[in-house]
């Protein structure tokens, strides 16, 4: 267990060391501090897509330009699916993708949730696999960067409404982030045995004399980007568990690192972009402090033998190894849990539904807090800025003064913008699951009995409103119940959320900056770090601790 | 901002959905041939497995695998895990099955008689390949300590694991193994 403990310091050491150099390119890009031959290129693309660079647009053309173009790509998505056994690159001539797991993928992968209600290799084409999903991998995750600058130049602005331009930001974001760091990621990973190819199945014979079926594709490109994106969407049904999507503990290390690599960069971008780093710092330092004893919790618990296990003639000190991989143990896949989850990535390199009860409450709460312990690329930092709101205003409240964040004062509006923002998906998830819960639909699908499946079922809801992505996987969600209800949950967690925050940003910018006075609560400190884990944790205890009871917790005590 | 926005969707629908991962194909396939195709391990001119893929053994003569949950077991068209939840009785009984199966003096590692995550698991730790040679030295006649030393041999350790054995190449390594008596 302490060889567990050990990779869980390292593993935040190396994040750390890599995501700063990250964090202040990342900024740089944004503030389109680019060399003299990069921005020509750009402004081509621009020219062609009838773009002006200058435009700052204020924040309802902001927002209704996210959403025009999140649409468009989603209507993309499900057309392809409908369509791809007309189409070509469909080696292995899988037919069409039905209505309602069809909108169920369009609004995931738009939403940068990819929730998987579909097993990869058996239900999509080539074509659907790299077309539609990867594409949205990119323009998913550079939406969320959007969003989270356009925050940054409210903060930033001093009395106008100009939040920059949503095209700008999502070109810069895809073409000098996201695609160079996928590029050179699926490179190793195709070195190390990620299969990248276009050919259709591989047949071997065995030993034993039988044939074997092996599923082969385009695999490393859409990994790389899965991982960077906090994507989440595997090409295989059981994502990045397969040996073919993470074929070593070096892959698996390399992957793990790219789940958490940007949200924790765009942390230090933050504090290049408002001109205080030590802001950044004091971000990055709450998603740690959150992290770590989830992290210990389900690392301490997975090494614990589960009630099913535990008989004569079995040798537990391997841990819970149900639903595991040999080649990455119980701490590299209890550390991927909480690593996939804590970002809003949803990648599973072993299945969190034989995980013990504790083990995977831990999972479940850090998605549950509203994906802001590091949550999407862009998404997590936008959140966690909106639980900062929150934090002064309550600091505020204690001592009797108006609050402010970055010499922005926090008025009725804003606080009304932060509440719903963080009350719409809790209240998904919540909702989601009681539904779920007296419909015959949904309690047929569980796939196991009693409060574990009521976890299931909670997971599932707290997965999709708060675009994590990953599952219990014994709920059986490709029916139209929980495609149709999941898919409205992803949407409401989605845009739900980024309407509110852009209406902050716009209502920030139109605000002047106040010089701090001797009343100012400092936002950089380490008092400032705990108020705002404090919050985060209490808001999201307050919310989901009534329903992790009826779950995991009834489990771990009745075993 | 229709414009911008389908111009954009389809510049970077070019760019990201075909462009992207054709030259990655590209590269990998020139760079890395093997390893982009499925790293096949090749005998005697045929394909009898990839090195990443577990496949599933049931004769005594050969090292076994992991528990699969696929259908049928070790499917590598269609992956798996069995999903089967902590304190899941189905589980329960199942891993009594695959102990009472598997025949053992003492205990047996809990990595063989649970199933992985993907159902193609090539691996099993150390101890769970060396509680097997008693039963393949029988059906083998081979001797004990030579085949310890064979699975000794095939361990791969890493600093982030315990010591694992790949199943395929250490079945292929045994059949190279003539009989002792």
């Amino acid at each position: 267990m302490s060889a567990s403990f050990g990779l869980l310091v390292v593993f935040l050491v190396g994040l750390t060391l890599v995501a700063v150099p990250l964090g202040r390119f990342i900024a740089l890009v944004l503030d389109g501090a680019l060399p003299a031959p990069v921005r020509k290129v750009e402004s081509l693309l621009f020219r062609l897509a009838g773009v002006d660079v200058a435009e700052s647009m204020p924040w309802p053309r902001y927002a209704a330009s996210v959403l025009v173009f999140n649409l468009l790509g989603l209507l993309v998505v499900y057309v392809l699916q409908r369509l791809q056994g007309a189409l070509p690159l469909n080696p292995a001539q899988l037919p069409g993708v039905g209505p309602e797991v069809a909108f169920n993928t369009a609004v995931s992968f738009a939403s940068n949730t990819n929730w998987q209600a579909y097993a990869g290799e058996t239900t999509m084409s080539h074509l659907t696999q790299m077309v539609a999903l990867t594409t949205q991998n990119f323009v998913s995750a550079a939406t969320g960067i959007a969003v989270l600058t356009a925050l940054v130049r409210g903060l930033r602005a001093e009395k106008s409404p100009g939040l920059g331009s949503f095209w700008v930001d999502l070109s810069r974001s895809t073409l000098f982030v996201l695609l160079p760091l996928s590029v050179v990621l699926a490179l190793v990973l195709a070195s190390q045995g990620v299969v990248q190819t276009f050919a259709a199945n591989v047949k071997v014979a065995t030993l034993e004399g039988a044939e074997q079926t092996l599923a082969v594709g385009p695999v490393a490109s859409q990994v790389a980007i899965k991982q960077l994106g906090t994507n989440g969407g595997g090409f295989y049904n059981v994502n990045s568990a397969h040996p073919f999507e993470n074929p070593t503990p070096v892959t698996n290390l390399l992957e793990l690192l790219a789940i958490l690599l940007i949200p924790a960069a765009l942390c230090f971008s933050f504090g290049h972009l408002v001109r205080d780093r030590r802001q950044g710092w004091a971000l990055y330092a709450t998603m740690v402090a959150l992290f770590v004893p989830l992290a210990g919790l389900t690392l301490w618990a997975e090494h614990q033998p589960t009630a099913a296990l535990s008989m004569t003639g079995v040798d537990v000190s391997g841990g819970n190894m149900e639903g595991k991989e040999v080649r990455f143990g119980v701490g590299a896949s209890a550390l991927w849990a909480v690593a996939t989850t804590a970002a809003s990535n949803g990648s599973v390199n072993a299945m969190h539904d034989s995980f013990t009860p504790l083990g995977g409450l831990g999972p479940m709460w850090l998605m549950q807090l509203g994906e802001v312990v590091f949550g999407g690329v862009g998404s997590g930092l936008y959140g966690l800025l909106v639980y900062a709101v929150l934090a002064v205003f309550i600091a505020g409240l204690m001592v009797g003064r108006t609050p402010e964040y970055l010499g922005k004062k926090v008025g009725a509006f804003e606080m009304k913008m932060a509440s719903l923002a963080v009350l719409f998906p809790s209240a998904a998830a919540l909702l989601g699951t009681a539904v779920a819960c007296v419909l015959p639909e949904g309690v047929a699908a569980v796939g196991n009995g009693g409060a574990h499946g009521f976890s299931e079922m909670l997971y599932a809801f707290s997965s999709g409103a708060n675009n994590n992505g990953s599952a219990f996987g014994g709920l059986t969600v490709n029916g139209p119940f929980y495609a149709i209800a999941i898919g409205l949950v992803m949407l409401v967690g989605r845009y739900w959320v980024i309407v509110p925050v852009l209406a902050l940003a716009g209502s920030f910018a139109a605000r002047r900056r106040v010089p701090p006075s001797s009343g100012t609560l400092p936002t950089h400190g380490p008092m400032f770090v705990v108020l705002l884990a404090f919050v985060v944790a209490l808001v999201g205890a307050l919310t989901f601790v009534p329903a992790l009871a009826l779950g995991p917790v009834v489990e771990h005590l009745t075993r | 901002m229709l414009r911008p926005a389908l111009s954009l969707l389809a510049v970077f629908t070019l760019l990201c959905g075909l462009v992207y991962p054709a030259a990655l194909t590209g590269v990998a396939q020139l760079a890395f041939p093997a390893q982009a195709n499925g790293s096949l391990v090749v005998v005697d001119g045929k394909a009898v497995g990839s090195s990443l893929v577990g496949q599933s053994f049931t004769s005594p003569a050969f090292f076994w695998s992991r528990p699969s949950a696929t259908t049928p077991p070790y499917n590598g068209a269609a992956s798996s895990g069995s999903n089967l939840g902590p304190s899941s009785a189905a589980l329960k009984q199942a891993v009594g099955e695959r102990v009472a199966a598997l025949g053992v003096e003492g205990r047996v590692p809990v990595d063989l008689v649970t199933s992985s995550a993907s159902g193609l698991d090539p691996d099993v730790s150390l101890a769970a390949a060396l509680v097997q040679v008693p039963r393949v030295a029988k059906a083998r006649h081979l001797d004990e300590a030579r085949l310890v030393a064979l699975v000794q041999q095939q361990s791969i350790s890493s600093p982030l694991g315990s010591a694992r054995v790949n199943v395929l190449a250490l079945n292929l390594a045994l059949m190279k193994e003539p009989a002792s008596r």
